[in-house]
């Protein structure tokens, strides 16, 4: 499925939520599901550290398409990583490098990926976008 | 209920902020460690120099430019009086309380300290308190030692002596723990020290709010606060300095105003405190802080304690009723801070929920990430009071912290 799609079956998800409190329990939902990342990969290169919570992200290319797996030791933080991983894991490095992650401002979550929260999420997403510029190079 | 002389809601008037709204709901404010809100008699003052007083000062000979030199002079007098220096020229303005431990930092390394000196710091500091000494240390080639503290978060004065060696060139502590509320015991740091004749700097950026500071009194070499946290302007603060220790000092930094004459074979430089104040001032800033210590002066700092302290003990009492919740720092004397963390929840997501309910709290590791590690945390949530919270605002602080846990277990 492309980006594009993707972004708006999330953007449709969310649409339903009346009030911040639905939105932020599916949030937490998201972020209680199974671990998102291999335990194994959980190590020190692959940290992120933020100010406020701390992210692990790992990628591999699979054919053509990038795929991540990440995890955050913050709730909230990691309901966040699973939908950017939703939209970013298992596309091309060209499709990834250039997707301006606008739905993340439509569902109205943009405060999580602002710099100043420090939760190690902007961080990652410019991870992901270099390892995607990286593995578009290697090919 | 309380025994507080102040009139609490008549003095939350004062201050415009207050009365906002946050994602849709009335502004509890408990992040003053991070920085305090402004009165309007302090926003006016500033807005009133800008509108009819603004000009350079000690340069000209104009009438504005006297009158602001007058007013920026005053503060530093206001500054003096509220500190209790023994002289006007101890009083030095900087950027805040990291530059004037940046400052002192600086100079006093250049002037005292040796390879193989050592600088003693507690576990318990500031970033602030910690950086400028390991730059300093590494530029030197000495040794910066650390002063343990307890599981309750008080500073272990055995051990304290210990350390206390010969080859100690300065000791710097903090008056007040940003991220504990532990008032440790300066006074009493500051004696033992001298009688090692050791001299003390002491980071007081959060007592300034919450104590009456008396430098002479403690004995205290060096002093330093932060004009944003004592409900004034941010971008002003003080560094009292001892006047033997400041002219023994090198300047920090070079430019106009702490020189005294200027060619390119040989510079000359200002006595204090000009010597240490390169450059045009904050002028508005030293203004505002000025009023700001009127303000504060006026309430009574002694009043502003003892309502403080209802409030930590109110919030303590409210906050432990909370199934899983532990306060990190329970010194026996502490300001009102309130730094918590709850099992199987972490900080950054408790703080996401409660700033949704209109609470403000800071969370995170309060720029003291070696505490954090100590307690093997990945930080905690703060709530920092001042004399215009009230009992309802912790109320609205647990109601918010219970929804929090709710929705994060």
């Amino acid at each position: 499925m492309s980006i594009a799609l993707k972004e708006q079956e999330i953007i449709d998800e969310f649409g339903m939520f009346s009030d911040w409190t639905e939105k932020y329990e599916y949030l937490i939902d998201l972020g209680k599901e199974l671990p998102l990342i291999d335990p194994k990969y959980k190590v020190p290169e692959n940290l992120i550290k933020g100010c406020q919570s701390q992210v692990w992200l790992h990628a591999e290319k699979t054919g053509d398409k990038v795929v991540f797996t990440a995890d955050s030791d913050a709730i909230i933080t990691k309901g966040i990583v699973g939908l950017l991983i939703r939209v970013l894991s298992n596309q091309t490095p060209s499709d990834i490098i250039n997707n301006p992650l606008r739905f993340i401002d439509q569902i109205g979550l943009k405060e999580h990926l602002s710099p100043t929260r420090s939760n190690g999420l902007v961080s990652m997403v410019k991870q992901m976008k270099m390892y995607a510029l990286a593995f578009n190079e290697a090919q | 209920m309380t025994s507080t002389r102040l009139d609490i809601a008549k003095i939350r008037q004062d201050f415009p902020l207050l009365s906002r709204e946050v994602n849709g709901k009335s502004l509890v404010y408990l992040d003053n460690g991070a920085t305090a809100q402004k009165p309007r008699q302090v926003i006016d003052v500033i807005s009133h120099y800008y509108e009819l007083e603004n000009a350079n000062v000690h340069r000209g000979v104009h009438f504005l430019s006297q009158l602001a030199t007058d007013r920026f002079e005053a503060a530093r007098e206001k500054v003096k009086t509220f500190i209790n220096a023994p002289h006007l020229h101890e009083v030095i303005f900087t950027r805040g309380t990291t530059e004037a431990i940046n400052l002192v930092a600086h100079s006093f390394s250049k002037a005292f300290l040796q390879a193989g000196d050592e600088i003693l710091i507690s576990a318990m500091e500031h970033h602030s308190n910690i950086v400028p000494w390991q730059m300093a240390c590494e530029d030197r080639g000495a040794k910066l030692k650390v002063i343990p503290y307890n599981s309750q978060g008080e500073l272990i004065l055995s051990e304290y002596q210990k350390l206390l060696t010969p080859k100690v060139k300065l000791v710097s502590v903090t008056h007040i723990s940003n991220a504990l509320g532990t008032i440790n015991p300066v006074k009493e740091m500051i004696r033992l020290a001298h009688e090692k004749e050791i001299p003390v700097l002491i980071d007081g950026a959060q007592a300034a709010p919450h104590l009456k500071i008396d430098v002479q009194d403690l004995d205290a070499d060096f002093y330093c606060f932060s004009g944003h946290k004592v409900f004034g302007p941010t971008g002003i603060g003080v560094l009292y300095g001892k006047e033997k220790w400041l002219n023994a000092m090198p300047p920090y930094h070079g430019g106009g105003e702490m020189i005294k004459t200027v060619s390119f074979e040989k510079t000359t430089y200002n006595e204090l405190p000009h010597k240490f104040e390169a450059g045009t001032p904050d002028i508005s800033g030293v203004i505002g802080l000025g009023a700001a210590i009127d303000y504060i002066t006026d309430l009574g700092v002694e009043e502003i304690g003892k309502w403080e302290h209802e409030l930590l003990l109110y919030a303590t009492e409210k906050l432990t009723q909370i199934p899983g919740l532990k306060i990190i720092g329970t010194a026996k004397e502490k300001a009102s801070v309130v730094s918590f963390i709850v099992e199987g929840i972490h900080p950054y997501d408790l703080g996401v929920i409660v700033d949704k309910m209109g609470v403000a709290i800071r969370t995170g590791h309060h720029c003291a990430q070696p505490i954090m590690d100590h307690f093997g945390i990945p930080g905690t949530a703060r709530a920092s009071f001042a004399f215009y919270n009230t009992f309802e605002d912790i109320d609205r602080l647990v109601e918010a912290v219970k929804k929090a846990v709710a929705m994060l277990s």
